[in-house]
């Protein structure tokens, strides 16, 4: 008796959970819709699958106006302190080595006042002490096997599938795990959306045909954007790869970086 | 007055050393990750205490057997909270169980969680109590104790002498999975610090096997803290023999845990890799406090001297003097995990990954990674060990 | 073999809560998840779905042919609007909108002023040397810099 008792329980558990399940299921969807509503029609037309982006920046070129940190925070709305950057310039300074003959190269200096957004106040190192000097844009650098899109718990960091690494802003938990895997140091929880937030090559520009924002201001073409699936005869990302020698951010670290750059120096991490 | 987290960055700004991304001037993990591994740490290590008596059957520690569970659960049941309150988005929570990512050690939270509060704690306490629980829901003169023990027994009432022996050797098995689930438990925290290759003082191998055995450290000063100090309030006689057993104990586990942070550091300083230079300057300089002074000498050093002395002259030294050794030697071990947690996590993020320069942490009074919370979270077990040891009654009824 | 009562309860309360499981599962995991793979399909088109602060060179050229012409040949010529003329996706939607002015009269000194980190062979002057306080407007053309301003 006690065991078909048990058998009756637990058949009907599972029936009533199966039924609620059902019923319950249609809301979710529209849970999901009325919480997400997709925008314009241009959107539904995108296919991401014919598409494959890449950014790669000449270091050479940056003559560290910081336009790019600027437009990036004005077309993404990013918190204005001093303390959330999607993307930012870097100043090197390596100093000559001074009466220690030894060294072939004294110090390297690196600063990046307020992300370079207001551009750079000329250097308080005096310049015969300068021996080199140079800009690097830094940004995501788009992982082939990023650190990021692994340790997020929840699967709301991701490689889209035309190449961008992602953020689902309304999925994410805000543990800050990715934020501490990334090398580069390029993320950041947002203060005001509580999510994990980076560089989205501004995943909202180039599915309409418009450049990042970065790219379009840059005015001396340091940063590259292209789609490797273009049709189109000149592709400047693949002109830049066929010029110039490439090296990654850290690639000891084996994250596979997709952004190239070309014209680092040692010091740069 | 209690700085908003704008001033404060602002403020952060201001003592920047040398040269951060601009990201990393805020720490993202506070004290609320700091408390979260050391909370499980002392519910491994509890476990493991426990386990001792259960499965190597070291009868010197028989008196806290039962008591060394109930605490494990009392911690457990509050560990999930700072993980909870440190989040962005607590109420999304549910996605680490429903979508769990499984490439990242985080996602396994709430599995090894669950499969250890159910399957492991609560089943073994289960088997132990489940007598009792039958004999209590007849006898216990209050009608609320008597239904809610009628409850716990889950309907299952027959307490011959073969149900007994059934409930021996399954908590017997439990126990022995247990021990395995404990190290998941805690090495999974120790797992995610390690497998972050992006900064250097976290990505070690080492790090999984420092943490547990760092857990079990803790876990045995704790109840070695415990048993004397509610053994004094409950006016209860102290077994010499357990004291004995858990100096023995503590020492032994200290040995191994030392050796391995020992060797983690000879390892790092003889292979100087790239981030050697900022390391060191970490260590001895913004961490010098907590960690040369708090963690090594007096968390690690001194209670391995005072240990040693009171084993070695075990025969020479008084009843009362060797507790006052095995006290003071337990609250310095918990002071010095707790220190080894809050250089792991903090000093972690105190460097740029950039490996130029230094940002700066300032432990704020009230809001969500503020001092009075990680109080709160820490007094939380023991009030809820007090409600636990009065409906289970470690040592018996009072007659 | 007559199972215990410990166990045959045990095993009822794990087919329960396996039961509760999957039946939050079935509720709570997004429609879209998995549609990529592992994250919502859904995230794709929100990430795809923000406001547009610049409106790219090319927007600003359908209106401004005589600016482009000006710039033709001249050495900005890939230097594009927006640069200096900061966000105007709201003035192209909408020409009544204003696009905003130019304030500062030593605006070109962001990208020219002297810094020893800057490519040696990029155009980049002392201000004070090179113009005092006067406005760079006074000699220069910003579309077609090598010239006077067009009167």
């Amino acid at each position: 008796m006690k065991t078909r008792r048990d058998v009756l329980k637990i058949g009907g558990i599972a029936s009533v959970s199966v039924c609620v399940s059902w019923v319950l299921r249609p809301l979710a969807t529209e849970a999901e819709k009325v919480a997400n509503p997709p925008r314009s029609a241009s959107t539904g037309t995108y296919n991401p699958t014919e598409h494959q982006w890449r950014m790669v920046i000449d270091s050479e070129k940056c003559i560290g106006c910081g336009l790019c940190a600027k437009a990036c925070k004005q077309e993404n709305k990013v918190p204005p302190e001093p303390y959330y950057f999607r993307t930012w310039v870097e100043r090197y300074v390596i100093k000559t080595s001074g009466k220690a003959t030894q060294e072939l190269r004294g110090e390297t200096v690196v600063d990046s006042p307020n992300g370079g957004i207001d551009g750079f106040a000329p250097s308080s190192i005096p310049a015969e002490q300068v021996l080199r000097s140079f800009f690097v844009p830094k940004l995501c650098n788009e992982c082939d096997n990023s650190p990021c899109t692994k340790c997020c718990p929840v699967g709301a960091a991701f490689e889209s599938p035309d190449g961008v690494v992602l953020v689902d802003k309304n999925y994410c938990i805000g543990c800050g795990f990715c934020v501490q895997s990334c090398p580069y140091g390029c993320r950041f929880l947002n203060p005001i959306t509580r999510s994990a937030e980076k560089c989205t090559l501004c995943y909202h520009r180039i599915t309409k045909g418009l450049w990042p924002a970065c790219v379009e201001v840059c005015p001396t073409g340091a940063r590259i954007f292209g789609d490797l699936k273009s049709k189109t005869p000149d592709n400047p990302v693949r002109r830049f790869v066929k010029e110039k020698k490439v090296q990654v951010l850290k690639p000891y670290l084996g994250t596979n970086p997709k952004v190239f750059y070309a014209g680092l120096d040692k010091e740069v991490r | 007055m209690s700085l908003t987290v704008s001033e404060s960055l602002a403020e952060a700004l201001k003592h920047v050393q040398g040269y951060i991304y601009p990201n990393d001037l805020n720490l993202w993990w506070g004290a609320l990750v700091v408390l979260y591994p050391y909370i499980t740490g002392l519910v491994a290590g509890a476990f493991i205490l426990a386990s001792l008596v259960r499965v190597f059957h070291v009868k010197a520690l028989e008196p806290t057997y039962r008591f060394s569970l109930l605490t494990a659960l009392a911690f457990l049941l509050v560990a999930p909270l700072p993980l909870l309150f440190h989040l962005g988005h607590p109420e999304r929570c549910y996605e680490v169980l429903m979508t769990p990512h499984l490439s990242s050690p985080m996602a396994v939270f709430g599995f090894v969680y669950a499969w250890y509060l159910m399957a492991v704690l609560l089943l073994e306490l289960w088997f132990d109590y489940r007598k009792n629980f039958v004999e209590w829901a007849e006898s216990d003169p209050n009608i609320l104790r008597r239904f809610l023990y009628r409850v716990m027994t889950l309907g299952v009432t027959d307490v011959s002498e073969r149900s007994l022996q059934i409930d021996n050797r399954l908590g017997q098995t439990i126990t022995v999975v247990g021990i395995p689930s404990a190290f998941l438990l805690h090495g999974y925290v120790g797992f995610i610090f390690g497998s972050i290759k992006a900064n250097p003082w976290w990505g070690t191998v080492l790090m999984p096997i420092i943490f547990i055995f760092s857990a079990m450290v803790s876990g045995i000063a704790l109840m070695g803290l415990l048993y004397q100090t509610v053994s004094k309030l409950r006016k209860a006689p102290i077994s010499m023999d357990c004291v004995d057993a858990i100096t023995q104990c503590l020492f032994f586990a200290m040995i191994l845990d030392s050796a391995l942070e020992a060797l983690d550091w000879i390892h790092r300083l003889y292979e100087a890799e790239e981030s050697i230079d900022v390391l060191v300057l970490l260590a001895a300089g913004k961490l010098f406090y907590s960690f040369l002074l708090i963690q090594v000498l007096a968390g690690t050093l001194a209670p391995l001297v005072l240990l040693a002395v009171t084993i070695i002259f075990s025969n020479r030294l008084s009843n009362g003097l060797r507790r006052v050794l095995n006290l003071v030697s337990c609250l310095l071990v918990l002071v010095g995990v707790f220190a080894m947690r809050w250089n792991v996590v903090i000093g972690g993020q105190l460097f740029s990954k950039s490996l130029r320069g230094f940002t700066t942490y300032k432990l704020g009074l009230i809001g969500n990674e503020g001092l009075l919370m990680a109080l709160a979270l820490m007094i939380l077990p023991f009030i809820i060990l007090g409600v636990l040891v009065f409906i289970f009654r470690p040592w018996g009824r009072k007659t | 073999m007559k199972i215990p009562p410990q166990i045959s309860r045990l095993l009822l309360l794990t087919v329960v809560i396996v039961l509760l499981f999957m039946s939050a599962k079935t509720i709570l995991v997004p429609v879209s998840f998995g549609q990529y793979g592992w994250y919502r399909g859904q995230a794709l088109k929100e990430n795809s779905s923000s406001g547009i602060a610049f409106a790219g060179h090319e927007a600003c050229e359908e209106c401004h042919s005589d600016i482009v012409k000006r710039k033709a040949g001249a050495r900005h010529k890939g230097l594009n609007c927006e640069a200096c003329h900061e966000a105007n996706a709201a003035h192209a939607e909408d020409p009544n909108v204003s696009p905003g002015k130019i304030t500062n009269p030593q605006f070109c000194l962001r990208c020219h002023v002297k810094d020893f980190a800057k490519p040696e062979k990029f155009p980049q002057v002392d201000a004070h040397e090179h113009a005092g306080k006067d406005a760079c407007g006074t000699c220069h053309d910003p579309h077609r810099p090598s010239e006077s301003p067009a009167k």
